[in-house]
């Protein structure tokens, strides 16, 4: 059976777990009593999960609520991220398909980055078993709080001004002695309390002054920051909050904005510039860096548009030009909430190609004809009779199969077409086929043929898509939590109590939370001006002062 | 209230609510790929696009239709050979209230032409230029097939190859009644 209560010698009921009496602070345990100083963290309140242990629920609470256990998640956590380190996550893999991930892993780092794929390792501050362990990390602070904050809190707001001689005398500092007249001593102590900043209360022949209680709250309120930081980075996952995706757009295409809906953009033109070089080879930046050629501009010349309100997916009429603006490298163009970067680029894929029909004895030319890749035409009437249809039109050719061609992709990597020609001298035409060095005349010998004249090429620009609403969130938790980390580190919480014993003596003891050199320096100034005896540091720790410090709450 | 009841309410409030978020959080980000947009069940997301003839075709316009959706490319191998099925089987289920639009993923009307003219095409083949509705469906690989009720709800979403037989069943599933 676990006790409920203990009773003080004052008769004061405390819950079970206390260690200082609430009302006079006359040691309860064992422990305490047999001590030199008592332990002041949480000023001796019961630890409220130490209170009780019966159902479930109590056992879980407990569990999260043990600093140990805590602990052990932060360094279990701060190791897991730390494998995620390891190697690039996927996000930063510029792969298309999973199969490709797998083969990007174990050809690029072998036998390690297949086990790692292997393991989800790649992927891991996504995966769930971290999530939960971050979660776990929140449950831990958030019940550990609660569980000490509270009893702290209670118990320095209803602190009694008189406290047992026990008490006092098991302070770190403590001071006894004779004076000549009590009451004008506590009067003079008071005052110089006052002058030194301290609240002081007075109840008959006790006093206690106080000073900077708040610093108490300092890890509570950097606890309740890295909270709202928590529920800032899980926001993400709320649909709206978070969007981070990725397009490429040629120049002239106009698409949808990936994770944009309602909005399109234009390429207009794609620039990359580079430093140039002197006449006597690389210089300023290029030296630099040690290469021989290095960007100076990222550009994409961009129009944004949008759809009327409630046209549907699909439906391009009467856009609505929002912004036009010239996107480079920490440059976005902002929208909405939206940012687009410049990222990538491709250069150089074919564009344009120009033919000219000439028969092939004479050279007699019969015109040319320029197929727009992107969008080529059935029929090119060259004038005078001749014309050229296209048959069939393979952007990425890949060989015949049945004799017709193949592509392997939609984007004009390696273009081959089947030409009928007509001319006022082959009015019946004559079929050929024409790729990049490769000409075939399937139908037999021709008279004519297409010579290929001349290119041209655009380029790509890779835009990343960015929107983060968790941002304000984010920022206002790193704030909250810089606050308490201030409040508990450069203001200490300076206790002292003074008080006349039966026996006419004056008894003087102090605390603080931190910085004992400090609350000296006060004390020095107060029994100099009150005229008190001369105070001991019962732990006397002169030289090694500091060990105690920073892990009072 | 009894003090200790009151503590092991709040307790159990506080942890439930805890463990709910993270709950959350771990499913949400699962899933995120496949709900993000698109789930069965979801209503279908309108749109509106033009097909080779210059005709518009709305999604909504078809409710009272089954709507089978086919996001395809002349490039894509499994697409050239589901085609011809889809072909057959529409000239079965186009009387019984099944439609068929092809969306084809930004190429142009050249090549989609070819295609629709070498297969012999009869259902509308409609060119999604900007790439809105492949978004809108969250189409990533293809050929992929929704199948959409005559109450506008998705009811199926196949990604990759099928057999005749499969659009068969799949048309007469969203057959209306």
């Amino acid at each position: 059976m676990e006790k409920e209560t203990i009773t003080c010698a004052c008769g004061h009921v405390n819950p079970y777990g206390t260690k200082l009496c609430e009302k006079c602070g006359r040691p309860l345990t064992e422990e305490e009593k047999n001590t030199k100083v008592v332990d002041m963290r949480y000023d001796g309140k019961a630890i409220r999960s130490k209170t009780y242990n019966r159902s479930v629920v109590d056992k879980v609470w407990n569990f999260f609520s043990s600093v140990k256990v805590g602990i052990a998640l932060i360094i279990i956590t701060l190791l897991a991220a730390s494998v995620g380190t390891f190697l690039p996550q996927e996000f930063y893999v510029n792969v298309g398909t999973l199969g490709d991930k797998a083969a990007y892993y174990e050809n690029t780092y072998g036998t390690i980055g297949k086990i790692y794929y292997a393991l989800g390792l790649s992927d891991l501050y996504s995966s769930w078993w971290f999530q939960i362990l971050v979660g776990m990390l929140g449950i831990s602070i958030i019940v550990a709080s609660i569980d000490r904050g509270i009893p702290l809190h209670k118990s320095l707001t209803n602190q009694r001004v008189k406290r047992h001689e026990s008490f006092m005398k098991r302070q770190r500092i403590v001071a006894e002695g004779e004076v000549a007249n009590s009451e004008q001593t506590l009067a003079a102590i008071e005052k110089e309390m006052k002058a030194l900043k301290y609240n002081v209360r007075r109840d008959g022949d006790a006093l206690l002054a106080e000073k900077n209680r708040f610093s108490r709250y300092g890890p509570y309120i950097n606890h309740v920051g890295l909270i709202v930081f928590l529920v800032g980075v899980s926001l993400r996952v709320v649909p709206g909050m978070y969007v981070d995706e990725s397009m490429l757009i040629r120049e002239g295409e106009t698409i949808e904005v990936m994770g944009m809906p309602g909005y399109f953009l234009e390429n207009d033109k794609f620039i990359l510039e580079m430093h140039e070089n002197d006449e006597d080879g690389p210089s300023g930046e290029q030296v630099r860096q040690g290469v021989n050629v290095v960007a100076k501009n990222f550009q994409t010349n961009a129009k944004l548009y949008k759809q009327p309100e409630g046209a549907l997916p699909g439906d391009t009429d009467n856009l609505e030009l929002v912004k036009e603006y010239s996107i480079r490298v920490n440059h976005p163009l902002q929208h909405d909430g939206y940012s687009l970067y410049q990222m990538d680029y491709r250069l150089d894929e074919l564009y344009t190609m120009t033919f000219d029909l000439v028969n092939k004895e004479t050279e007699k030319s019969y015109g040319q004809l320029t197929v727009q890749l992107d969008n080529p035409a059935a029929t090119y009437d060259l004038g005078n009779g001749s014309s050229v249809e296209i048959l069939n039109y393979t952007p990425d050719f890949a060989g015949f199969k049945d004799g017709v061609p193949q592509t392997n992709l939609p984007v004009p990597d390696n273009p081959a077409f089947v030409f009928k020609m007509t001319t006022p001298d082959t009015p019946d035409g004559e079929t050929s086929f024409v790729a990049i060095r490769n000409t075939l005349e399937p139908l037999g010998e021709n008279q004519n043929m297409l010579k290929f004249v001349s290119a041209t090429t655009r380029n790509s620009s890779g835009l990343t898509i960015h929107k983060d609403r968790t941002i304000p969130i984010i920022v206002v938790g790193g704030i909250i939590f810089m606050i308490g980390v201030a409040i508990g580190s450069y203001w200490n919480h300076r206790r002292v109590w003074v008080q006349a014993t039966a026996e006419g003596k004056l008894l003087l003891a102090a605390h603080t939370n931190k910085n004992w050199f400090g609350i000296k320096k006060d004390l020095d100034i107060v029994i100099n001006a009150a005229q008190l005896p001369a105070y001991v540091d019962q732990l006397d720790l002169n030289d090694s002062e500091e060990k105690q410090e920073g892990d009072e709450a | 209230m009894d003090k200790k009841k009151k503590r092991l309410i709040t307790r159990t409030i506080i942890l439930a609510l805890l463990v709910v978020a993270i709950a959350y959080v771990v499913y949400s980000t699962a899933t995120k790929d496949k709900t993000s947009v698109l789930q069965v069940g979801d209503q279908a997301p309108n749109f509106s696009l033009i097909d080779l003839e210059g005709n518009k075709h709305v999604l909504s316009d078809y409710e009272g239709q089954g709507v089978f959706l086919n996001f395809w490319g002349t490039w894509c191998k499994p697409c050239e050979k589901e085609m011809p099925y889809m072909n057959n089987q529409y000239a079965q289920y186009k009387d019984q209230g099944v439609e068929i639009l092809a969306i084809n993923i930004a190429q142009s009307d050249f090549e989609v032409q070819k295609f629709v003219d070498q297969y012999g095409l009869d259902f509308p083949v409609v060119i999604d230029k900007t790439k809105g509705v492949r978004n809108a469906y969250n189409i990533i690989g293809l050929p992929a097939t929704i199948l959409v009720s005559p109450e506008g709800k998705v009811t199926k979403i196949v990604t990759g190859e099928l057999t005749e037989q499969q659009i068969g069943a799949m048309m007469e599933s969203i057959k209306p009644q």
